[in-house]
């Protein structure tokens, strides 16, 4: 009945997602180790932004071949949640609970900041409780968050409503400035089939309180919440 | 091997960067010739870099007391007290010469090391800032400089997982053989859980902690000690390669093995290495230290004693640990899978003593190596030059067309947005940023205290070159300023004082001036020095860098809510210029930027006039009488208010209204002055503020009113300024892009 944020040597977004998950929503949640095998007392597994073994090979390449993410497929199985951030969502590509891949961005730089992405599909554990086309303001911060597939894939991630979040302007136009890193068709954030597995570059839970980057992140923790007690496997504290 | 190690001579301690002097006082102290391993101890731990020779008597006089002061000078970061068992660490450091030589490893190397020093204190980094300075960007190698400083900075900083919450980049052609890079770093730690660098206890295990040894980085302290001539591309292999990703790993390492209460003390590997740990810990504690160097990680093979004692290998420390709690210490680093070798032990005879291969290589007291080398008294002499820069007017150049100045200097290098720079900092890791870079000072929450910190590292290295005294004294002034008008109120301060070579007495004379200006400053407006770093021999072919302190400052805001930003909210707010009159043009940005020149004479400082302005300017904050608050600085009020205006998330217009007066436009509009800063007051507040304004004996006037699409300027009836606030913005964001992508 818990929330796991998994810890891999490099991780940094893992104590925000801790913070945001204990002190804001105040859900019970504690850390997993990247040896830990054993997910079955999670509902909700958190893969969180960083350099998890410094990203060195290619971003997410060595922990998505790590003992956590090799247990995740029969967690998932079993009706586990999975939200990657950032450099979790760079495993979950490398470690194909995804499609895809996230390559260099266009700008070859760094980017850190704040971003606006439309809500494609509402219909996820992680987006019930928006609305679709709702534009979401979220900060990124990545060095290769291009998001990038073959013809095939996208046209199947299309039909099966895969694709959840696309970089927008403001209003919601997809706009190529809007885009920050070169993604292809603006994507920014999807699902796997069962609509169980979250991959996404921006950081929800950098905007999950007003003076620290604003509350629209929180749309994407309500969500789960929702879906957790929904479900009947979720336990208030 | 050792029996093939070079004859030590007075000639290769020469070569060594040591004098004759030094070298017989060496042999003196020893009372025998040293041992080549002891020769290259003695020429790191004597080295500029690491023994502030030329330094040391001037810095004497610097204020470091203060109720607040946990930690002062001479440990690896001052440590300030914050309430409620909370301090905050900060230092600031240069890495000039191996930017120069390498700018991407150079930058993140530097980046790496002020970190560690943070984290070896028991302090958990939270925020890093960073003071850039190059040649012109109109020059291709500047740019190339300037892209692989951020680009370094950015790769070590976002990978370790700390935010960047500031900094600043200026221009000047005397950077063009040597830029500067000063990086600071500031961490949190519980009061009761302060760690020093001293090896107490005799008999207690020495660790070695963290990444191997290579080859890398020998002598770099040496290195950075020494003028660069046209050889500097060959001093590569003396510059450091970082790896964030096991410094990362060190950091959790290193804090969860201080959580066990095992560790006795703990130092970084730094400059000089193991050298310098090896010593300076001992020297602290009164103790000695035995290392075998056989134990040592090493990633190369067949490394000489000298070149394990004197390698600069990046994320390593030495740790000291209680007598029978090795086990605890190694769980921990296993976990993290870093290397942790017990490789010696303490000892009490005052000595390091370094074995390898069962010889001893290194018998030399720790006394000798870390606090006796040479204090040196050096001639000092007033720069022929100041004369002539004194002497010219300003005002004897044509004056520029308002408009035309006004768009040329917000869409200035120097004055044009940052962002280019800062959107490749990771600004908001570990979500406590509540003010991002582009407002005068970064500010973080401190979570679970409803309290904020305020960082800001500021310097105006024309003003320090035109008068060192009173442009020093400005540049605390300014830091102060930049906290004030967050509604900090200052801590403590930590300089880097980037001059060139301390052997030419001018260079001298304005190190002695600007260190006794801090002093001035510091006293007046109660903030104490805890640390800082000084970088001479900044200097290639003889040309020596501007004379460039910069001031790193922490400040507290005891509440978080009661904090404030540069640019306009409202339209229908009344504008306020807290402050004096007095400006000038002599080292103003308008005459670098207009007319190419750096001369005249600054305004006057008056310290007790700061003091009280930035006193108003906090309690106007505190009690919400003011929506904004902008310092008044390069580019002078028209600037300052043109930044009001389109800084901000919704740019915003404004009317100003100057008196009608003698002074000649440009002076008044783009003249500089310290104590100065632009507020926007609800008209609601209107009054209220007035009577604050006055309770505290400041000046102060209405000068105008936000609101519209246009900035206007008005001295008396004539128009001086119109242009659209999006026309302005146009210039002050791309300004800086145009400049140097």
């Amino acid at each position: 009945m818990r929330f796991g944020v998994v810890v891999f040597p490099g991780t940094w977004s893992d104590c925000d997602f801790h913070y945001v998950i204990s002190e804001v929503l105040r859900q019970p949640v504690s850390y997993i180790w990247h040896r830990e095998a054993n997910l079955s007392g999670y509902d909700c597994v958190v893969l969180p932004g960083g350099f998890s073994y410094g990203d060195y090979l290619r971003a997410g390449a060595v922990a998505g071949r790590s003992p956590v993410v090799e247990a995740l497929p029969e967690f998932v199985a079993r009706g586990g949640l999975v939200l990657g951030s950032c450099n979790g969502f760079q495993i979950l590509c490398e470690s194909r609970l995804l499609p895809g891949a996230l390559t260099r961005n266009d700008s070859l730089q760094y980017r850190c900041q704040f971003v606006h992405v439309r809500v494609d599909n509402a219909e996820t554990a992680f987006t019930r409780a928006t609305r679709p086309g709702q534009v979401l303001k979220m900060p990124i911060s990545h060095g290769e968050g291009k998001y990038y597939c073959d013809g095939p894939t996208l046209r199947s991630l299309k039909e099966k409503s895969q694709v959840v979040f696309r970089y927008c302007e403001e209003d919601g136009r997809l706009t190529k400035d809007a885009n920050p890193n070169g993604s292809l068709d603006n994507i920014a954030g999807v699902v796997n089939e069962e609509g169980t597995v979250l991959g996404l570059m921006p950081h929800p839970e950098r905007a999950a309180e007003k003076a620290v980057g604003g509350i629209d992140g929180l749309a994407i923790f309500h969500s789960l919440l929702a879906s957790l007690v929904e479900d009947g496997t979720f336990l208030k504290r | 091997m050792t029996g093939a190690e070079p004859k030590v001579t007075k000639e290769l301690a020469l070569s060594h960067g040591l004098t004759a002097e030094e070298y017989d006082r060496i042999i003196r102290r020893l009372g025998r010739e040293p041992r080549f391993t002891e020769l290259g101890l003695f020429s790191a731990l004597w080295s500029e870099h690491c023994a502030y020779k030329h330094s040391r008597v001037f810095l004497r006089d610097l204020p470091t007391q203060g109720p607040q002061v946990l930690q002062g000078p001479g440990e690896n970061a001052g440590i300030v007290d914050l309430g409620g068992g909370l301090a905050l660490a900060f230092k600031i450091e240069s890495h000039n010469h191996p930017s120069f030589i390498e700018p991407f490893q150079g930058a993140a190397t530097g980046v790496g090391g002020i970190l560690r020093d943070i984290f070896t204190m028991g302090a958990r980094p939270i925020a890093i800032l960073d003071s850039l300075r190059f040649a012109p960007p109109d020059d291709a190698k500047a740019r190339r400089l300037l892209e692989g400083v951020v680009s370094g900075i950015s790769w070590y900083g976002n990978c370790f997982g700390v935010p960047n919450l500031g900094g600043e980049v200026a221009f000047a052609p005397e950077y063009a053989g040597n830029p500067l890079v000063n990086a600071m770093a500031v961490g949190l730690v519980p009061t009761d859980r302060i760690f020093r660098a001293r090896a107490e206890g005799v008999g207690n295990p020495v660790f070695y902690v963290g990444a191997k040894t290579g080859r890398d980085g020998i002598h770099g302290a040496t290195m950075a000690s020494a003028t660069f001539d046209e050889g500097a591309a060959e001093r590569r292999p003396t510059v450091q390669v970082g790896d964030p990703f096991t410094e990362k790993l060190l950091l959790e390492a290193c804090l969860e093995a201080m959580a066990t209460g095992a560790i006795v003390g703990i130092q970084d590997m730094g400059a000089a290495g193991l050298a310098c740990a090896c010593s300076e810990m001992p020297a602290r504690a009164g103790t000695g230290m035995e290392v075998d160097l056989d134990r040592v990680p090493q990633r190369d093979r067949g490394m000489t004693p000298y070149e394990i004692m004197l390698s600069e290998s990046q994320e390593r420390m030495l740790l000291v640990c209680s007598r029978g709690r090795e086990a605890e210490i190694r769980a921990v680093f296993a976990k993290w899978e870093l290397d942790a070798v017990e490789i010696g032990r303490v000892t009490g005879d005052g000595i390091l003593r370094a074995r390898m291969h069962g010889e001893i290589v290194a018998e030399v007291p720790v006394k000798a190596l870390a606090d006796e080398a040479p204090v040196y008294e050096k001639p000092t002499a007033r720069p022929d030059w100041q004369d002539a820069l004194e002497a010219f007017d300003p005002l004897t150049l044509p004056a520029v067309a308002p408009e035309r100045a006004l768009l040329a200097l917000v869409g200035s290098p120097a004055l044009a947005s940052k962002l280019w720079v800062y959107r490749q900092y990771d600004t908001q890791v570990g979500i406590n940023t509540l003010v991002v870079p582009g407002s005068d000072a970064g500010i973080l929450r401190i979570k679970g205290t409803g309290k904020a910190v305020a960082v800001t590292a500021d310097g105006n290295a024309r003003q320090v070159y035109l008068d060192p005294r009173r442009g020093a004294a400005m540049a605390v002034a300014e830091a102060a300023r930049n906290l004030a008008v967050s509604g900090a109120r200052p801590l403590g301060l930590t300089d880097c004082l980037n001059f060139g070579s301390p052997e030419r007495p001018e260079i001298l004379w304005q190190f002695k001036e600007a260190v006794g200006g801090i002093g001035d400053a510091c006293r007046a407006l109660e903030i104490p020095v805890v640390g800082g770093n000084v970088s001479f021999y900044n200097e290639t072919l003889g040309q020596a860098i501007l004379p460039t302190p910069v001031i790193g400052m922490a400040g507290l805001l005891e509440d978080a809510e009661a904090r404030c930003t540069q640019w306009f909210e409202e339209a229908g707010d009344r504008i306020a210029l807290i402050g004096p009159d007095a400006v000038s043009l002599g080292g103003s940005e308008y005459l670098w930027a207009l007319h190419r020149r750096v001369a005249g004479r600054l305004a006057p400082l008056d310290l007790d006039v700061e003091r009280a302005v930035q006193g108003a300017c906090r309690a106007a904050i505190e009690g919400r009488l003011v929506r904004s608050a902008h310092d008044c600085a390069e580019g002078g009020l028209a600037v300052t208010v043109a930044e009001c205006c389109v800084s901000g998330p919704t740019p915003l217009g404004a009317v100003l209204e100057l008196p009608a007066g003698g002074d000649r436009d440009d002076l008044a509009l783009f003249g500089e002055g310290p104590s100065r800063i632009v507020v926007s007051v609800p008209a609601s507040a209107a009054r209220a503020f007035e009577a604050l304004v006055r309770e505290f004996a400041v000046p102060w006037r209405w000068i105008g009113r936000v609101g519209g699409d246009r900035l206007v300027v008005r001295r008396g009836e004539t128009p001086l300024v119109d242009l659209t606030v999006e026309q302005l913005g146009h210039e002050w964001r791309s300004g800086f892009a145009r400049s140097v992508a």
